[in-house]
This record gives structure tokens, sequence and C-alpha cells, in this order.
């Protein structure tokens, strides 16, 4: 029988992906999927997170809240760093389309073509989208 | 169960979670830490006042593991280590200090 704090093993780790295309109102998407990363990154998972079509919204900075009466969730993406989720990938076709540079977001991330990200969607175990 | 601080009466939720962040106050959080038979040092308020900051920065409750390593890298390896945190916090430290904190169960608990 083990102390409380002595932690466990993560058992086995798995490479997942979680694919954000919608924009971060309006739909509940874009917040269950922090919150399914949070918790995988919790159980050390190997977590990867892409945000491509409207989802590469979801990392703007300034967003404001205050007239949709909804909370400001973009914050917590800043402390993905903290749950080690470090690999935050934006597609940079989609970025373009809606007139936004790497400039625009919040957090540091790896922005890479339509293609490339294709390829990285094909080494995963498991993708998740939302 | 709604609890009482300063003849007030406050909401939560089934399992003592404030139900409204923007209710809490220190003599909250002691008489909260009274109904588990716990009273609140420094040491326990150090945790508590660190997770209200981490609250504010990042609209989240960390998980018990984030919460040991952004202690340990604020207030240093003797506090950042799991033994010492559930020694202040024995029902796990993330879930009780938390409530304590005024806010909600952090994301990953079950």
């Amino acid at each position: 029988m083990s102390e409380p704090w002595e932690e466990e093993g993560p058992g086995t780790v798995k490479k997942f992906m979680y694919v954000n295309r919608k924009a971060p109102y309006g739909t509940i998407y874009a917040l269950e999927s922090l919150e399914v990363v949070l918790i995988a990154a919790a159980f050390e998972q190997d977590v990867s997170m892409a945000f491509l079509d409207d989802g590469v919204y979801q990392l703007k900075k300034g967003q404001d809240t205050k007239g949709i009466g909804q909370k400001n969730f973009s914050p917590t993406y800043r402390a993905l760093e903290g749950y080690d989720v470090e690999k935050l990938y934006v597609e940079a076709e989609s970025l373009a389309e809606r007139g936004l540079s790497e400039d625009d977001l919040l957090v540091p991330v790896e922005v890479m073509s339509r293609e490339a990200l294709a390829e990285l969607m094909n080494e995963q175990e498991v993708i998740l989208s939302f | 169960m709604p609890i009482e601080a300063n003849g007030k009466v406050y909401e939560t939720d089934e399992e003592g979670y404030l139900a409204d962040l923007n209710d809490w106050n220190p003599d909250l959080a002691a008489a909260m830490a009274k109904a588990d038979g716990a009273d609140l040092d420094e040491n326990h308020w150090e945790v508590i006042n660190f997770l209200r900051e981490y609250y504010e920065e990042y609209q989240i409750a960390p998980a018990v593991r984030v919460l040991t390593k952004a202690i340990g890298k604020k207030l240093g390896p003797d506090k950042g280590n799991s033994k010492y945190l559930y020694e202040l916090f024995p029902y796990g430290p993330a879930k009780q200090a938390c409530k304590y904190a005024g806010l909600p169960k952090p994301t990953g608990c079950v």
C-alpha cells in the first residue's frame, strides 16, 4: 500500500492529438477540448493540440467576452505549459485565410503547413476532433 | 451544503465547493477548514493564496502535479513536494486547498 503522496507512474503512454476547428465561443467544443486536454495531461499522456479552420481564433490575443456574458477562458491556454503540454500546432493556411499571424496568438506555437500537419496526424495513436 | 461565516450563509455545491467564487473571504476559508476539523496556519494560507493567484492568472484550478511543481518554483523544494502538501492538506492538496480558496474542484479530479 503506497502513501498518497507517492506518485504512481503514468502506465501506458499514448500519443494523443486534440484537433480544434471551431471558434472559441458560440459552441462548447473549444472549452470541452481544453478540459479534456488538461485531464489527459494530468494522466501524463503525450498530448499535442492542433488548431485549424476557425479553431485558430481560440488562441487569439485580447479576447473580451463581456458582451456575451461568458467566461473568457483564453488565459487557460497559458497554463498548458505548466501541464507539460507544449506541442501546439497551428495550420499556416488557416491563419493566413483569416488575416492572422503568429504575433496575434497568446501562446508560443509551431505554425506548419496543411501538408506537414497531415503527416503529424498520421503519427498519432489517438486523434480527437472538436 | 451551505456554509456559514460571520453570520452570513454561503451556497456551495454538494461537495462543499463555493458556488460563487466572488463570495470568498478569509473567514470563509477558516470556517470551511473548521468544518473539516482543521486549523489554518501560515503554511496553509501560503498555499491558499497561491491558488487564488493561480486562478486569477489562468482561470482554472491546477491539478495536483501542476500545483506541486508551481509551488516548488515559487516557494522552494522544501514546499514543492507532495509529502509536505499532503501533510498540510490530508484530503489531497489540490482538492482541499482549492475548496478553502473558494475555487472550483480541479479539472481532472474524479
